[in-house]
């Protein structure tokens, strides 16, 4: 269970860029994150993990305070937490199968990651994860030279790596185009469902949302303005959330 | 308002007028100043000097004949005597090759006919008019040079100098024959040997300026500096843990390397300890650190392990003054045995030598980082665990005595390099001093607060990186040449550090420049701090690293071609001695194959760069 109490991101050049935000999202829940572009959807996730520190409030996973965890707590909080991200942020230079093994870099000895060596089972273990995103083959690929909708995969089987408890996709199909867009949104729902793990998914598409998520939250200039279930979303919400002169397509 | 607007142009066109004065006086001052003047330039006595220059340069001192002389004299009377003695001069003889004048007298500032018979076939040589009457007189007068036909004859007017004399005076003709086969000159050879030397000196500088900028770019690089951030109980603790870790480190390897470099000198027994302790470290490393452990292990264990990696760490070093020793005996043994490859033994032996010297200084550096890191650690959990007004009286003990040791050893580095003697003013005013702004410090910060320390030692690596870097490679050459004498070594030196700072500037901007966005992934995963510089840092900065190398190795073959000029060895030694000599043949030579190094460095460091970039 994951609960956000009244979260507020100032950043330094004064932006508000969350106000006073609060939800919960219980065990093993799909959750769209929802709302324009700049509305705040990737501070807040960012705040989760901690890669952003909030100006105010508090952030409780499973009774663990996120907000007040020392840097050495935090890194054993962020390994079973999973990040995948709209530009996927793979190391281009470095190989497939290398960037999958950065996954684990939370769990190895430090001493031993320097050297590059991983234990043998973390590397069967990688394999595995291509396997289940479907590109085993490229493992020895540079990054770079993937597609897109294959390097998000490899994003997905990083997250994968870390045996996560839940996982922040901060709008990961908003770089492809739709059919890929559902092949990933497939694997998110298939982590969620089979394996229990709790999802955070920003979304740009209604569509999408109501095809993937439990539940959804939206944000309009760092406020929370809705929460509830996808079909509560009716004309008047939306006007809410995407603002008056928005129409609604599809 | 188009009174305003004529008015706002007429400002401008004053402004423009200005401006142009001002440059106008900008540049005539400069001109004053560098001493501007075409009309030397002009004059008949430059251009000559500039020509002759010109062609010396031209014909560059690297392959030598040996040189048969020939020097054949004939007498002549200036002005003509009285008398008309002419038939006291001898006749020339004419089985070899000889000189015929018309008139056989002249007075100065005539031109009497010179012709040349018998001589060898198109040869050049000088013509000289010999005052005096020795034939062989070293003073010559004239600048001319006759050149035969190939029948080995030549006519030549000469004009007579303003010397008189009642005695026969000398027209002398020199030439010389190249006999046998071509061989290098000694300043060929010379040359070769400098122009090795200089590009070797710059392989090494570039090599370890490369090495020791590595690291210190991630320092002096803002976006990772910005998020390292620690409480100042583990601040204090760090620094107190430096100097005493070092001290500790150096007294400790210094003692394993008393008891056991005597062993060393059984080849024997060092053989075997360099063959055995990798794999002692190595097995002792793999038992004290597993690859990957989920449950936190016990303190008992935990000491364990401990003190297992300090045994195998001793061990360590104890491998290294063996290695020394065991490089030592061989570099000893194989010296005479390689004959003309001795350097390789010499190299072994400077290998061990450095091996021996930096073991200690490696153990100081090492122990005083684990010391640190040790107690910084202990210095942040406790600020994060304790309640707060522990915390705040910690504080008030740790940095005070942080600020003591800090400024009591600037103290003690201020009583080396000034030798005041007064020991209140170089070491208990510091102490009282330091531990005042600690204490101030501790009383100033919340307890629980973090200091900027990244961004702390970012500000210091800076500010010593652009003070170093404005600092040219030749100033650091002459202060080197100083400490350690002239030299190749001194240029090294300079040009080493020159390339530390400069990298080092260059290579942090480029850290500066990486996507972020990796960097955040990695962090996102949970690795630490410098899992995130290998995985997501490193990978991105290779390409920029090699190529800013590279780059720096040719601006190093280029200067270490110059560094001789201050005593820094190299080429540039032999270049300068010989323009102040005016021996501007053997300059030409070493000139050549200045060019011809840089010529080569660029076309190889263009070729790899298109390779690997
Ligand atoms: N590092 C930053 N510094 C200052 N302002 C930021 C920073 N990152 C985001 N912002 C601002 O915060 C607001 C929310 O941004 P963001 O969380 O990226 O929104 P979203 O992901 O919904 O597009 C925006 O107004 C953005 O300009
Ligand atoms: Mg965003």
């Amino acid at each position: 269970m994951l609960q956000v109490k009244n979260l507020t991101k100032i950043y330094d050049g004064g932006v508000k860029a969350l106000d006073n935000v609060s939800f919960e999202v219980p065990k093993g829940q799909f959750l769209a994150v929802i709302g324009l572009s700049g509305s705040g959807k990737s501070t807040l996730l960012r705040c989760i993990n901690r890669l952003i520190d909030p100006t105010e409030g508090q952030i409780l996973w499973d009774g663990e305070d996120i907000t007040a965890a020392s840097p050495e707590e935090m890194r054993n909080i962020r390994r079973k937490i999973g990040m995948v991200f709209q530009h996927f942020n793979l190391v281009h230079r470095s190989k497939v199968i290398t960037n999958v093994l950065a996954g684990r870099l939370g769990y190895v000895n430090p001493a031993w990651s320097f050297l590059n060596r991983f234990p043998k089972e973390d590397i069967e273990k990688a394999i595995k994860q291509l396997e289940r995103v479907g590109i085993a083959d490229k493992a020895d690929q540079r990054a770079d030279e993937l597609s897109g909708g294959q390097q998000q995969r490899v994003g997905i089987a990083r997250a994968l790596m870390q045996d996560p408890n839940m996982i922040l996709a901060d709008e990961p199909v908003a770089s492809l185009d739709p059919v890929l867009a559902h092949s990933i949104m497939k694997h998110l729902e298939e982590i969620n469902k089979k394996d229990g793990v709790t999802v955070l998914c920003s979304l740009h598409f209604l569509d999408l949302v109501h095809r993937y998520a439990d539940r959804v939250i939206a944000l309009n200039q760092g406020q929370l303005v809705f929460e509830g279930y996808p079909r509560d979303i009716n004309d008047k919400k939306f006007k809410d959330i995407y603002g008056r002169d928005a129409e609604r397509v599809g | 308002m188009n009174e305003k607007k004529s008015s706002a142009s007429a400002w401008k066109s004053i402004q423009i007028g200005l401006a142009v004065l001002l440059g106008l006086f900008v540049y005539a001052y400069g001109f004053d100043v560098t001493k501007v003047n075409l009309e030397e330039l002009r004059s008949e006595r430059r251009q000559e000097s500039l020509t002759r220059v010109t062609r010396t340069l031209a014909q560059p001192d690297i392959i030598g004949y040996e040189q048969q002389q020939a020097i054949v004299t004939m007498p002549l009377y200036v002005p003509c005597p009285a008398g008309g003695l002419l038939s006291t001069l001898p006749e020339a003889d004419t089985s070899g090759a000889y000189l015929t004048i018309s008139p056989a007298c002249a007075a100065p500032g005539e031109t009497v006919q010179v012709e040349g018979f018998n001589f060898p076939n198109n040869i050049t040589g000088p013509i000289r008019f010999i005052p005096g009457n020795d034939p062989l007189n070293v003073v010559e007068l004239g600048r001319e040079s006759i050149t035969t036909d190939s029948d080995g004859h030549f006519s030549a007017s000469f004009l007579i100098p303003d010397r008189i004399s009642d005695a026969p005076q000398f027209i002398r003709v020199t030439i010389s024959e190249s006999v046998g086969k071509p061989y290098f000159t000694q300043n060929a050879k010379d040359t070769w040997d400098k122009i090795i030397e200089t590009v070797f000196m710059a392989l090494l500088a570039t090599t370890a300026g490369t090495i020791l900028a590595f690291p210190i770019s991630f320092l002096a690089a803002r976006n990772l500096m910005k998020s390292v951030r620690s409480p100042l109980t583990s601040v204090s603790l760090s620094v107190l843990g430096w100097p005493i870790g070092m001290g500790l480190g150096y007294f400790v390897v210094n003692q394993v390397g008393k008891f056991t470099i005597p062993l060393s000198e059984n080849i024997v027994v060092s053989l075997l300890s360099v063959i055995a302790t990798p794999f002692i470290f190595w097995f002792a490393i793999r038992w004290a650190l597993p690859q990957e452990e989920i449950k936190v292990p016990t303190l008992s264990v935990r000491l364990t392990r401990l003190l297992v990696i300090f045994i195998a760490i001793l061990v360590a070093f104890f491998g290294f003054f063996q290695l020394a020793g065991l490089t030592t005996s061989i570099s000893l043994g194989i010296e005479k045995a390689l004959g003309s490859l001795g350097f390789l033994a010499t190299f072994l032996f400077q290998v061990s030598d450095i091996l021996r010297i930096t073991t200690p200084a490696l153990g100081a550096l090492a122990a005083g980082g684990a010391l640190a890191s040790f107690l910084g650690r202990i210095g942040q959990r406790t600020a994060e665990k304790s309640p707060a007004a522990r915390v705040k009286t910690i504080n008030f003990i740790v940095a005070s005595l942080a600020g003591a040791t800090i400024f009591g050893l600037s103290g003690w580095l201020v009583e080396w390099l000034y030798q005041v003697g007064r020991v209140e003013y170089t070491f208990w005013g510091p102490i009282i001093v330091g531990a005042g702004l600690g204490l101030l410090l501790a009383f100033l910060t919340k307890p629980k607060a973090t200091l900027p320390t990244g961004m702390v030692v970012y500000s210091i690596t800076r500010t010593i990186l652009n003070a170093l870097r404005s600092v040219e490679a030749l100033v650091m050459a002459i202060v080197f040449v100083i400490a350690v004498g002239i030299g190749p070594f001194a240029g090294m030196m300079a040009l080493g550090l020159h390339t530390i700072v400069s990298l080092a500037k260059l290579y942090s901007e480029q850290v500066e420049s990486i996507m972020p966005g990796p960097l955040e992934a990695i962090t996102a995963t949970g690795a630490n701090r410098l899992q995130t510089i290998i995985y997501a840092v490193i990978p991105q900065i290779i390409p920029p690293y090699i190529s800013y190398t590279m780059y720096r190795w040719d601006i190093n073959v280029r200067m270490s071609t110059i560094i001789g000029f201050v005593g820094g060895g190299g080429i540039g030694f032999l270049l300068q001695q010989n323009i102040n000599l005016l021996n501007y043949r053997a300059a030409s030579t070493q000139m050549l194959a200045i060019a011809i190094v840089v010529a080569s460095m660029d076309y190889i460091s263009s070729v790899l760069r298109e390779k690997y970039v």
